[in-house]
């Protein structure tokens, strides 16, 4: 009987300590990824709490922090105009980017375009065009037409190189969704826009936040278009405004680091604000 | 969608009225395929509003279009044009040739710009994804939860942030007193340390590093989530076969995963090969040409040399070299 027992336990004992291992195993792997996606932030953040020109160590709490850093950064680097111009360019670009590719998206994978396989397939391919293989004509062609240095010239040629991306992301969602609700609405002689509107648009919602996000997103970290386009590094994005505060304050570590963090911090805010379902969402989207 | 709205007055009744048409191919072009004969009128009147709808179906696409032919493929166009030209932007462009397209492979700056675009697939690709999926095969499962949460939260951070400023924040880490030399002093390897991005040897894979910073945590999460829809019964399966744990990642992980490999490498390789805000900002391609990439010099050709033929013979050339790397990698992801 007590042998028994202990036949009988021995392996669930050594299977409990496996998992257990596992486990430890697991989360300290976990831990040391996280540390080193978080590691370089804080070393940027405990530096821009420093002296202004001081050295700083790379990862340590200063004595006496100081926070008036940042309010320097804030008025050294111009932030607010910067921000304000980025919240322009943001609003130029998203909502119509967003628009543009739901409809494309819509007709592309639930109407019967005439071409629409080579028309999607023309667009697909924009996906592998690198900004940088269309800055130096676009650089020509803005300039002809007058655009140079207006916010225009960049929110326009980004919406038309936001598009690969989005069409591809909101073709994908209607693809999944159900042709037999069209074709219901059909049968109840919906006129097209009514069956999207009423129909499809719902449903589309979770795939259109989160195309909304990924577009502020790359609106707002957008550097060469900005940095070609605009030579008024004031009415450029704050990314792009960043590389002209680094020329600036290329020596002064604290002051860097300090305008650096509050210019990543919209991006990193609405990431934690929406992350939930941004992840989820993107996840799904990226395996369609 | 309200079903009892059968039939709407107005201007519908004109269509509904109308004589069907004679042809009956339109209704085969009905979305959802060939649609069963009926014989009443809703079938025909079907047909002829998916005729109808046809042409007025481009107007959905017209404008995404219209932005994506006027913003891409038309400069596309020109810079295949302007790299058979001189030009120095203000006067006439003379006819080059080949020459621009020449100069790519036998100029030893142009050289290794892609040589240096190469070499960071092995950084922005092969690192993340090869780390992510050894975390992702380890890891398994992330059990839902706060931590798992907070984990993948803090895993996507980096690739959430301007590009700048990841520049930004490496350039200080890898500055004589940032965090790196600190951290091997240490480990008393104080030897080692050095003003990495000024360094000739050390430069290119230390900007390489700030690809596999930004990259790591995207790949980890999009494997993690794809290994955790893997049935179980497979791995159950595989063992009870006397499988191992390299055989099992053989013939269960890898094949379970491989959308999500295809969309890892496709992405990441697109960001090595056409990046620009990382090495701009934080080595400008130097010391020296250590880390010219394309993108750099494409910039530097156009508005610091005002060779826009050269220019654009490179971006069209790295245009074609990010195609023939992906074609492979999405053809890899279709086989079934």
């Amino acid at each position: 009987m007590t042998q028994l027992a202990t036949i009988r336990r021995d392996p669930v004992i050594r299977g409990s300590r496996v998992v257990r291992g596992d486990r430890i195993t697991r989360t300290l792997l976990l831990v040391l990824l996280m540390l080193f996606a978080i590691v370089p932030l804080l070393s940027m953040f405990t530096a821009a709490l420093a002296p202004q020109g001081s050295n700083p160590p790379g990862l340590s709490w200063p004595a006496h922090p100081h926070w008036g850093n940042f309010a320097d950064a804030w008025t050294g680097a111009n932030l607010f105009a910067l921000f304000q111009s980025s919240v322009l360019i943001v609003l130029g670009v998203v909502p119509a980017a967003v628009a543009m590719a739901t409809a494309a998206g819509y007709g592309l994978a639930q109407l019967r375009v005439p071409g629409g396989k080579v028309i999607y397939g023309v667009l697909l391919a924009g996906l592998t065009i690198p900004y940088e293989a269309l800055i130096t004509p676009l650089y020509y062609d803005i300039q002809s037409v007058g655009l140079l240095g207006s916010r225009l010239a960049v929110v326009l040629p980004l919406i038309g190189l936001l598009m690969p991306f989005g069409v591809f992301w909101m073709r994908a969602h209607f693809v999944s969704a159900e042709t037999a609700l069209t074709e219901a609405g059909q049968l109840d002689g919906g006129t097209t826009w009514q069956i999207f509107r009423r129909i499809h648009l719902p449903l589309a919602k979770p795939a259109i936040s989160a195309l909304t996000i990924l577009f502020f997103l790359a609106t707002w970290n957008q550097y060469l278009l900005p940095l070609v386009l605009i030579d008024d590094p004031a009415k450029r994005t704050v990314a792009g405004g960043l590389g002209a505060f680094q020329g600036q304050y290329g020596t002064n570590t604290a002051l860097l680091c300090a305008g650096s963090l509050l210019i990543i911090a919209p991006s990193l805010l609405v990431f934690l604000v929406f992350q939930r379902n941004f992840v989820k969402a993107l996840l799904q989207g990226a395996i369609r | 969608m309200s079903h009892s709205r059968t039939a709407s007055g107005g201007g519908h009744a004109a269509t509904r009225t109308a004589p069907a048409p004679s042809d009956p191919a339109p209704r085969d072009m009905a979305p959802g395929g060939p649609v069963p004969e009926r014989g009443g009128s809703a079938g025909r009147l079907r047909a002829r509003r998916a005729r109808n709808r046809q042409w007025g179906a481009l107007l959905w696409v017209a404008p995404a279009l219209l932005c994506y032919a006027a913003f891409v493929l038309y400069p596309l166009g020109q810079s295949i044009q302007y790299s058979f030209y001189n030009w120095d932007g203000i006067g006439t462009a003379t006819p080059a040739g080949l020459a621009n397209w020449q100069a790519i492979f036998t100029q030893p700056e142009l050289l290794s710009a892609i040589t240096h675009a190469v070499e960071l697939i092995v950084f922005y690709t092969l690192f993340p994804v090869g780390a992510g999926l050894a975390a992702a095969t380890l890891i398994r499962e992330l059990k839902p939860g706060p931590f798992s949460t907070i984990s993948r939260t803090i895993l996507f951070i980096p690739q959430v942030l301007p590009l700048v400023a990841a520049g930004v924040a490496w350039t200080w880490l890898y500055s004589p007193d940032g965090l790196v030399n600190q951290i091997l002093r240490a480990f008393g390897l104080g030897a080692t340390t050095r003003a990495w991005l000024g360094d000739f040897t050390y430069a290119l894979p230390a900007v390489g590093v700030i690809g596999v910073w930004v990259m790591l945590g995207f790949c980890t999460v999009l494997l993690l989530s794809g290994i955790g829809k893997i049935d179980p019964a497979l791995y159950e399966a595989a063992s009870l076969d006397g499988a191992g744990r390299l055989r099992q990642f053989r013939a269960v992980t890898l094949p379970g995963l491989r959308q999500e490999l295809v969309v890892c490498t496709t992405f990441t390789v697109v960001a090595a090969l056409a990046s620009f805000d990382v090495i701009q900002v934080s080595t400008q391609g130097g010391p020296g040409y250590q880390t010219l990439v394309p993108g750099v010099e494409i910039y530097r050709l156009t508005f610091l040399d005002q060779r826009i033929g050269q220019a654009s013979a490179l971006a069209v050339f790295l245009t074609v070299l990010v195609l023939l790397v992906i074609w492979p990698i999405q053809r890899l992801g279709r086989t079934d």
